[in-house]
C-alpha cells in the first residue's frame, strides 16, 4: 500500500510499505478516508523527536472506514465510519480507567525510552516515533488500530469526512487545554497560537462560559479565521507588546487561565527568540519555550497556565520564580482524546463546535509530501492539508 | 540539528546507563543490592486476581525458579502491586551498558515478563508493536531499532 514516510529531517516520501494485519484480537484495521498535517508533525520532520527511522509512516489524525476486525472487537463492524484516537489507550489500566488516556500503560512498545527521557512513558500514539511507541502513522491506504473498542468512535449521520477529521486530535487537544486548565464562567483566557488546536481551545474555553478570550499569533489569516469562525478577540505579536496589552484589556489583573498551544519550536520577534534558536541549535536545549514563558509571565496571579504544545525534553530560562511567587497552577498533556471524543462529535453533529473551516488545503496521499510543505510554510494560508486516499 | 534525532535516544540510553550505573536509590548509603532490587508494577486488578491459588501470571511462569515474588494491595483502590527480583544477583558484567546492549542482563527479560504479565491480567492481550517496524535499514534507524528491542526490557520500573 502507500503510504507516507519519514526518511530522514526535513525529507518525506510516498512509498510502498507492506499492508498491516491484524497482530492482537483487539485490532481492527481501518481503510483511510481522510487525515491531516499536525503542527506536532513537524517538530518530528525536523528532527526534534527522538527515535524516528528512515521508512517509517507518519500521520496521526484520521478519519476512517472499518475494513476488518479481530476477534476481540465488540464495538465495530465492517464498514463502520469512524473516528480514530490518535493516542491508544488499552481502556483498563488505572490512567485509562481514570480518563487519563494518554498516559495508558500498555500501549507504548517501547516504554524504555520514555521512562529515560521522561522517568514513566507515555502511551503509543500513531505514527510518532519509536519512543512514543513505534506504531505506524495513519497517512497510509490502511492502519491497524490497537484496541479498537476503546480509541475508535462512530461518526454520527451527517457529520462529514472533513468535519469528523479534527475529532481525532486537534478538537479534543484544544478542549482538554480548556477543561483541565479549569476555564470557568467569567474567566478571561489567553490562548497561543491560532493553528486548529489554538482556535478549538479558544473555542472550548468560550462554551465554557469564558467571559473574554484573546487570541495570540502573528499570522494574518490565522488571526482572521480566529476572529471570525471562534469569535476570539486577536492580538498579532509582531505589532502589538502581548504582555501590555493584555493588562490592558483584563484590568491590570493578566488571564486567568493561559493557555499553550505553539510547542517547542515556537517563534517570537523578541531577542529571546535568538538565544532560543541558538542553543536549540547547539542542542543545549531540545524545545523553544517562548510562548510558555509569555504565557507565565502575562498570567493573572494565582491563575493557571495550561501547555498544550508538544515539547521533547528540556528548556533553558524556564520562569520557575513566577510560577512559586505569583502562585500559578502550570499543568500539561498529551490530549486524552478519548475522554472527550464521544462529546464533541456530538458537538460537531449539532453545530457547537465547526471545524470543516480547519481544512484549507486537500492534497492527495500520492503527493502528500506537498501537505506538509504547504502546512510547514504557511503557503497559500494553509491552516490544515487534508490528506485524501 | 539532524543529530538530535539521533542524540536524544542516545541521551535517553545514557542517562538510564547512569541511573542503572549508580543504582536506583544513587547516593543511598543503606541501597545493599544496587542493580537487583524489587522490579514494580501496580495491576489494576484486586490482588486476588493476580495470583490466583499462588499461581504467577503466564508470563512469569518461566522464571518461576529464579524470581522471589510478592503481591500486595496497592494504596488508593489502585489494584494491586506485583513485585519481582532475581533470587541471585545479576554479575556486574551482565547489567554494565554492554552487556544490556547485547542483551544480557537477566533483569531485561524480567521486566518484559512483568510488563506482559500487567498487561495481560488488565486487558487480556499484550499489544504487539507493527511488523515489521519500518521498511528502511539505514545506519541511524538500526540503532534506534536496537535501542528499541532493548526498551521493552529497560527503563526504570
Amino acid at each position: 500500500m502507500k503510504a507516507l514516510c519519514w526518511e530522514g529531517v526535513n525529507k518525506l516520501a510516498v512509498e510502498q510499505v507492506p499492508d498491516p494485519e491484524l497482530r492482537n484480537d483487539q485490532d481492527m484495521i481501518v481503510r483511510l478516508l481522510a487525515g491531516t498535517t499536525c503542527g506536532s508533525d513537524l517538530h518530528l520532520i525536523g528532527g526534534y523527536i527522538p527515535a524516528m527511522r528512515a521508512g517509517d509512516v507518519i500521520g496521526h489524525e484520521f478519519v476512517a472506514e472499518v475494513v476488518e476486525t479481530g476477534r476481540g472487537v465488540r464495538r465495530h463492524k465492517p464498514g463502520d465510519r469512524v473516528v480514530v484516537c490518535s493516542f491508544v489507550g488499552c481502556g483498563r489500566c488505572w490512567y485509562c480507567a481514570n480518563d487519563l488516556w494518554s498516559l495508558c500503560d500498555n500501549t507504548n512498545t517501547n516504554p524504555g525510552f520514555g521512562q529515560a527521557l521522561f522517568g514513566y512513558e507515555t502511551g503509543g500514539i500513531f505514527g510518532y516515533s519509536h519512543a512514543m511507541g513505534g506504531l505506524r502513522g495513519s497517512h497510509a491506504e490502511y492502519v491497524r488500530v490497537p484496541f479498537a473498542d476503546h480509541g475508535a468512535f462512530p461518526v454520527p449521520e451527517g457529520v462529514d469526512d472533513v468535519s469528523a477529521l479534527f475529532v481525532s486530535d486537534s478538537v479534543p487537544t484544544g478542549w482538554m487545554g480548556a477543561d483541565l486548565g479549569g476555564v470557568k464562567p467569567g474567566d478571561v483566557v489567553a490562548v497561543w497560537g491560532c493553528g486548529a488546536v489554538g482556535q478549538m481551545a479558544a473555542r472550548a474555553a468560550a462554551l465554557k462560559g469564558a467571559e473574554r478570550v484573546i487570541s495570540i499569533d502573528r499570522v494574518p489569516e490565522r488571526l482572521a479565521m480566529t476572529e471570525r469562525y471562534i469569535g476570539s478577540e486577536v492580538i498579532d505579536y509582531t505589532t502589538t507588546d502581548v504582555a501590555a496589552e493584555l493588562r490592558e484589556r483584563t484590568g491590570g489583573r493578566g488571564p486567568d487561565v493561559c493557555i499553550e498551544a505553539v510547542g517547542q519550536e515556537a517563534h517570537s520577534d523578541g531577542v529571546m527568540h535568538l538565544y532560543d534558536k541558538a542553543k536549540q541549535q547547539l542542542r543545549l536545549q531540545t524545545d523553544r519555550p517562548t510562548a510558555v514563558r509569555q504565557a507565565v509571565h502575562a498570567c493573572r496571579k494565582g491563575g493557571t497556565v495550561f501547555v498544550l504544545g508538544v515539547f521533547a525534553g528540556l528548556v533553558d530560562k524556564f520562569p520557575l520564580g513566577a510560577i512559586v511567587n505569583k502562585g500559578l497552577t502550570l499543568r500539561g498533556a498529551q490530549m486524552h482524546g478519548q475522554r472527550y471524543i464521544p462529546m464533541l462529535l456530538e458537538k460537531v453533529a449539532s453545530g457547537e463546535v465547526s471545524t470543516a473551516h480547519l481544512a484549507t488545503h486537500t492534497v492527495a496521499l500520492d503527493e502528500a509530501e506537498k501537505a506538509y510543505d504547504l502546512f510547514k510554510h504557511k503557503k497559500d494560508g494553509c491552516v490544515r492539508a487534508v490528506i485524501r486516499p | 540539528m539532524k543529530k538530535i534525532v539521533w542524540a536524544l535516544p542516545a541521551l535517553a540510553a545514557g542517562v538510564a546507563a547512569v541511573r542503572r550505573a549508580r543504582g536506583p536509590a544513587a547516593g543511598g548509603a543503606g541501597d545493599d543490592r544496587p542493580g537487583n532490587r524489587w522490579l514494580t508494577v501496580t495491576v489494576n486488578r484486586p490482588p486476588e486476581e493476580v495470583r490466583p491459588g499462588g499461581e504467577l501470571p503466564p508470563p512469569l511462569h518461566r522464571h518461576a525458579d529464579r524470581i522471589d515474588v510478592e503481591v500486595r494491595p496497592a494504596p488508593g483502590d489502585r489494584g494491586a502491586e506485583l513485585a519481582v527480583r532475581l533470587k541471585e544477583p545479576p554479575s556486574a558484567l551482565a547489567t554494565s551498558l554492554p552487556g544490556r546492549l547485547g542483551g544480557q542482563d537477566p533483569r531485561q527479560e524480567l521486566r518484559v515478563a512483568l510488563r506482559e504479565a500487567k498487561s495481560l491480567l488488565e486487558t487480556g492481550e499484550v499489544m504487539q508493536p507493527d511488523a515489521p517496524p519500518t521498511t528502511r535499514g539505514t545506519p541511524g534507524g538500526k540503532v534506534v531499532g536496537l535501542l528499541g528491542r532493548r526498551a521493552g526490557g529497560e527503563g526504570v520500573l
